[in-house]
């Protein structure tokens, strides 16, 4: 642990926790990207008699105690788990108390928030545009890809943006799924509040509050140029 | 069969689209008010919606045929379409839109990526972004890349209707040009009939999702039933009468143009089309006065003998007069009910007809 408040470096449990945090903050975006980017979409394209319901399931991780999250998650991937016993019997990868499930349970907090920025973009194309790009001579798949997808890059980066901020950000799903580890699954939230358990961990705590800190506007300022970037790309330079 | 040939139903609600119909090259303009389901064909046409039956051909060629399940897709029927708002994709510039069909697409081209841009004058354009054109530039770019994706037939939807007039008539000669220099049949849908009697070779007209009336333009859309059809029962409508003249001389010091019209003549406005080519004109009721006898010392060039063939009142104190000319000729005269009195007209009267020369703008 660190000397004081501002002393320089990070002592290793700070380093492992900022790399824990960033890591499962990282993956869980990765993977659930793709599959915010469908789910956007069938939301905003499609419609069809179970529309409200998958939005609702989508949405679900916004509106419940992170706790009854997690607690789900256990009861679903935990080692007897209803998914996670058969994952771990036929494919031997398991996301109890490891990184993994910290990533998942962490990549389901911010889904809601992906999809609805992702959404909001798709909503905002014209679907004629792709109309336009059949008649050209591009098939329905390069159509998405060549009209659709790029015109909703900054919604894809929004979206990517927040889900990871959220995630990095989760507490209550993650300590309920896969507990208090350190090293496997203490993110920065988890390790500041055992800092805070502890009877001299205030300076502690105090570290982790102002690397979290650090970590936020690091996030926000990449998500402004970004952004930006693609809108540049996309409208052409003024 | 050469050309398009459309058999094809679709049933939407309360809404049922059933038309059959020949396009053989040249401009077939689809005209009827809106709603009529003019969009709707053409959508089935490009294969961007689909038809409940639909029995579609072009040269040959089997784009939907119900019966044998076919139906082939947008991007193989090397259709161009022309939307009404250009759509244009916002994230390429004006020269990546102009190619993104011939990147998909090595179809041979009719006119070369040059000539396309030098006939619509997109050359100051190519770097831009969409959001940086006008809107008749705009719809041009959207015209340069329907050609340039090779396609067989082009299907243009209302281009100029979200155009103010004076950017509609700054394009309307591309589009003549397009005609005269492609060999490809275009159905040119508007609701607009300045525009039909100006661009199409021949006139289909929609209503209520079924083929009202088709055939040469002047005829058809000369009937008052078809007239009545495409703008409504409203007395505010304008009546106009086509009429076709042959181009006799032109005065380019003068800056007039003269054209026969059965044994009379008629000047306008000095207009490009060569010596001996036929033009047709829509002249508008509101354009046309009355004199029972040849006025003498007048500005208006034209003053032809006609006949009074047709007396309607309409409200607000107006009247409509039907008048032939010589060589079976027609005109529409709209005057006000006290000059009617004032000048006792009734059928069979023989009367001057007066035109400004202003009021005719050349159609083809």
């Amino acid at each position: 642990m660190g000397d004081g408040l501002f002393s320089s470096g990070l002592s290793a449990g700070e380093a492992q926790a900022l790399w824990l945090s960033l890591k499962t903050g990282l993956v869980g975006t990765a993977f659930s990207l793709p599959i915010g980017i469908a789910i956007a979409w069938v939301l905003a394209r499609s419609n069809f008699r179970g529309k409200i319901f998958l939005d609702g399931l989508v949405h679900l991780p916004l509106v419940l105690p992170p706790v009854v999250t997690g607690y789900v998650l256990l009861l679903l991937f935990g080692h007897n788990g209803a998914i996670g016993h058969w994952l771990e019997a036929h494919t031997g990868f398991s996301f109890a108390f490891n990184w993994k499930g910290a990533a998942l349970a962490s990549a389901i907090m911010g889904f809601p928030l992906m999809v609805r920025a992702i959404r909001l973009s798709f909503e905002a194309v014209d679907p004629r545009l792709e109309a336009a790009a059949r008649t050209l001579g591009a098939s329905a798949t390069n159509s998405f890809l060549s009209v659709t997808l790029p015109l909703i890059t900054p919604g894809i980066i929004a979206g990517s943006l927040l889900g990871f901020a959220r995630a990095i950000g989760e507490f209550g799903a993650t300590i309920t799924f896969v507990a208090n580890i350190p090293g496997e699954t203490q993110t920065l939230p988890i390790a500041l509040y055992s800092a805070l358990q502890s009877p001299d961990g205030e300076i502690n705590a105090m570290r982790f509050v102002l690397l979290s800190l650090a970590l936020a506007a690091v996030a926000l300022i990449a998500s402004e140029v970004l952004a930006r970037g693609a809108q540049t790309r996309i409208r052409g330079r003024i | 069969m050469s050309g398009l040939s459309i058999n094809v139903q679709r049933r939407i609600g309360n809404f049922a689209l059933d038309v059959r119909l020949l396009a053989p090259r040249g401009v077939t303009g689809i005209i009827g008010p809106s709603g009529a389901g003019k969009s709707m064909l053409l959508q089935l046409i490009a294969g961007l919606q689909r038809p409940d039956h639909a029995h579609i051909t072009f040269d040959d060629q089997v784009l939907n045929d119900s019966a044998k399940r076919i139906s082939l897709p947008p991007e193989r029927r090397r259709i161009g379409y022309v939307f009404q708002d250009a759509l244009l994709f916002p994230h390429l510039s004006v020269a990546q839109n102009l190619d993104y069909g011939a990147k998909r697409r090595d179809a041979s081209l009719t006119v070369s990526r040059d000539e396309v841009i030098a006939l619509l004058g997109l050359d100051a354009l190519l770097a831009r972004r969409p959001h940086h054109l006008s809107g008749g530039e705009a719809q041009r770019v959207s015209i340069g890349r329907a050609l340039l994706s090779g396609p067989r037939l082009l299907l243009m939807d209302e281009p100029l209707s979200g155009l103010d007039p004076r950017r509609r008539a700054g394009i309307m000669p591309f589009i003549e040009v397009l005609n005269r220099r492609l060999d490809l049949p275009i159905l040119y849908v508007s609701h607009n009939i300045d525009e039909i009697t100006r661009l199409a070779d021949r006139v289909v007209v929609l209503h209520q999702g079924s083929v009202a009336a088709s055939g040469d333009v002047a005829a058809v859309l000369n009937r008052p039933e078809i007239q009545r059809l495409i703008l409504g029962d409203s007395d505010d409508t304008d009546p106009a009468a086509i009429i076709e003249a042959r181009v006799e001389a032109h005065d380019e010091a003068a800056y007039v143009t003269t054209l026969v019209l059965g044994a009379d003549r008629i000047s306008l406005p000095l207009v490009s089309d060569a010596v001996g080519s036929i033009v047709r004109l829509r002249v508008h009721a509101r354009d046309v006065a009355i004199a029972t006898e040849r006025p003498q010392g007048i500005s208006i060039q034209n003053i032809l003998e006609a006949t009074i063939t047709e007396i309607a009142p309409t409200q607000k104190g107006q009247v409509d007069l039907t008048l032939s000319l010589t060589g079976a000729h027609m005109l529409k005269a709209r005057i006000t009910k006290r000059a009617h009195d004032a000048l006792v007209l009734a059928p069979d009267r023989k009367v001057w007809v007066l035109i400004k020369s202003v009021a005719l703008v050349s159609t083809s």
